[in-house]
């Protein structure tokens, strides 16, 4: 056990998969001799050399299709889109190429690739650098979604994404890379498609992801606090596949459902949830579903504003007190 | 306006391809006209559902470039990819069949005209967004370099394929990588409805971009089957060597209209019958005759092609339509469409 960055976490779980497997390859911009722009692919140049690690011209289509072809003929890529407000300009592979070509081949074709990028606000970038578009991908049939909240869970998704044999989009949350967890020595490898309970309560359940995971565990400890409210916080993890059995177990325990979502408003992941739930649990629940995010905004660069827009601790402990008390 | 530079010398006596070779080319490109002309007479009689793009006119590039590959050599097509996924040897019947959607298709109906796919004769699928190919291309190029493996992948596209921007990338890309791939441009003159010339700022589309990826200038013949044979065979060799991508423009010229919406009637009078003058398949059988071979032996081929057409149109108008459960398979490996437990 060691305590170990979220920043850290990526190179290492990206280096445990390319010891394991030579067929898996890693490309993107900065990636190798730079250690990316955000220094999670740090020393990975050195241990696998240049023809597994590849530093590519700023050519975000090209990095994409290529990875593509390397799937489809055998490899297994590891692809780096640096922002993930970057899929814009390519994201004709995630929407129509990735996930429809087994689809159309009737089965014939493949694609096992990772996409990892860095997702999310809290850098003060504005809004073309800071975007939580996680449910951009949600929507495509084909595609596996998976956001990690803690360095153990990078690592974990990550072998378990590269192991998978569908096209997975990783996202990585920028303000989480200076973040420390415990790690376990060895190999470690997750499962997609699951929730992970990280703070069982029995008032109300916040499901959250990725950032917005430390910000409700921290939330819940306030609520619990001040307010005697023991809320249950499940770290959603995957959004495709989704574990549906978790979430619905929890609301059936505590009979109140939150999201904390980073992404705007509308078509946010939480929708999709609450619409499951209304669904399928309606009799559960002793209260209406209440869905904390982002409002319908780009985001902006300045602090003072950025800090309000995304779900803060605050916020979120706002909404469920009041939530909890009408 | 784009011209024809580079024509193979006719009757030329220096026999490098040889006659099993010419017999191949000629019978490939008789399959693709047979085959093509089938598909438009299927949609006319309201058989072939959905949108086809034909090919007919450009036999001669798609044949060139399948008869000189090696078997494991790959394929990447366009929208426009009848005739190269039938050059490399899928049967006519299936290709039908998935125009027809059918049980009977290539893909059972699952994806149609505009993505024939047949892995097993190298067809690594027919994109139907523009340029998105070339970088898979690459890809599966770069997959050869870093295994050693020798095959070729081989990326075929249209003249407005040119202005977007994956292709740029894609050039580029694979020019600093040294990849062992071929992009083939088939300038047949329009982009869908609009002459390629209104909208491209240099005479020749793929051509003249050459220069700006360090790569050489190569414009072909496409309606001679021959020049593009020898001109798809240098390129493999480079590709195979070592030696990085090549940009073939090939000048050719499409029958029909862009799809079978189109009729075309945007073409100046004339220039359709002047291209027919130089009809790939009336130059080969010239070509043939100029090497000895005999009418028997074309009368031969045209009739077996024929029949194998019309046997795979009678098959597929029997076939049944796809079952049902197709609807929700293979959307994930595990063969179904699961989302959520």
């Amino acid at each position: 056990m060691a305590e170990l960055t979220y920043r850290d976490a990526v190179a290492r779980g990206i280096a445990q998969e390319m010891a394991r497997d030579p067929d898996v390859v890693f490309l993107g911009e900065d990636v190798a001799a730079a250690g990316g722009v955000f220094k999670t692919t740090v020393g990975l140049l050195e241990q696998f050399g240049p023809l597994r690690v590849r530093d590519t011209p700023i050519s975000e289509q090209a990095i994409l299709g290529a990875a593509m072809g390397a799937a489809m003929t055998g490899l297994k890529p590891i692809a780096e889109i640096m922002f993930s407000d970057f899929f814009a300009v390519c994201f004709d592979y995630i929407a129509n190429e990735f996930p429809k070509s087994r689809y159309m081949s009737n089965g014939q074709l493949k694609c096992p690739l990772v996409v990892r990028t860095g997702n999310g606000a809290g850098s003060r970038f504005g809004a073309q650098h800071s975007q939580s578009v996680e449910n951009w991908c949600m929507m495509i049939p084909g595609l596996k979604v998976v956001a990690p909240s803690n360095p153990r869970d990078v690592i974990g998704l990550l072998a378990a994404a590269v192991r998978d044999p569908d096209p997975v989009i990783f996202f990585e949350h920028k303000s989480l890379y200076a973040t420390k967890g415990e790690v376990p020595d060895g190999e470690i490898v997750d499962k997609l498609g699951t929730a992970a309970i990280a703070r069982p309560g029995k008032d109300a359940t916040i499901l959250a992801l990725a950032l917005m995971v430390p910000r409700a565990l921290a939330a819940a400890e306030r609520l619990k606090s001040q307010h005697g409210i023991d809320c249950e916080v499940v770290d959603v993890r995957s959004l495709v596949p989704l574990d549906t059995q978790t979430i619905l177990g929890s609301v059936a325990r505590t009979h109140r459902l939150f999201t904390v979502e980073e992404n705007p408003r509308l078509c946010g992941w939480g929708a999709e949830i609450v619409s499951i739930v209304a669904d399928e649990a309606f009799y559960d629940l002793d209260g209406p579903a209440v869905r904390i995010t982002t409002p319908h905004i780009p985001l902006p660069a300045a602090d003072i504003l950025e800090d309000i827009a995304l779900p803060t601790v605050d916020r979120i402990v706002d909404r469920v007190h009041k939530a909890m008390n009408s | 306006m784009a011209t024809i530079e580079d024509r193979a010398p006719a009757g030329a006596v220096n026999d490098d391809i040889g006659e099993e070779k010419r017999l191949a080319l000629y019978r490939t490109q008789v399959v693709l006209r047979e085959a093509e002309q089938r598909a438009f007479d299927l949609f006319l009689q309201n058989l072939v559902k959905g949108t086809s793009h034909l090919s007919l006119g450009q036999e001669a590039v798609a044949a060139g470039f399948a008869v000189a590959m090696q078997p494991g050599d790959l394929s990447f097509c366009t929208y426009r990819g009848h005739a190269h996924t039938l050059a490399r040897g899928v049967p006519v019947e299936q290709v039908l069949g998935e125009l027809m959607q059918r049980d009977n298709g290539l893909m059972r109906g699952k994806g149609g005209s505009m993505h024939l796919t047949s892995v097993d004769h190298g067809v690594m699928g027919s994109y139907a967004i523009i340029g998105a190919h070339l970088p898979i291309a690459c890809g599966a190029a770069w997959r050869a370099q870093y295994k050693g493996e020798t095959d070729v992948s081989v990326c075929f596209f249209g003249d407005g394929t040119t202005n977007i921007g994956a292709f740029h990338e894609a050039l580029n890309f694979a020019a600093v990588w040294k990849l062992p791939v071929i992009f083939v441009c088939e300038n047949n003159l329009y982009m869908e409805y609009t002459p390629i010339g209104l909208v491209t700022a240099v005479p020749h589309p793929a051509a003249d971009r050459a220069a700006a990826y360090g790569l050489e200038r190569i414009v072909v013949d496409g309606n001679d089957a021959d020049a593009v044979y020898r001109t798809a065979t240098t390129a493999y060799e480079k590709a195979r060597a070592g030696l990085g991508p090549s940009l073939i423009e090939c000048m050719t010229y499409r029958h029909s209209g862009h799809s079978r919406a189109d009729p075309a009637k945007y073409r100046p009078e004339g220039e359709l019958e002047r291209w027919k003058e130089r009809d790939p398949i009336k130059i080969y059988r010239e070509r043939l005759a100029q090497f000895g071979i005999g009418s028997d032996v074309v009368a031969a081929i045209d009739a077996d092609v024929k029949r194998i057409v019309d046997e795979a149109t009678v098959a597929c108008k029997a076939a049944p339509m796809p079952p049902l459960e197709l609807l929700t398979t293979d959307v994930y490996a595990d063969g179904g469409f699961a989302w959520r437990n």
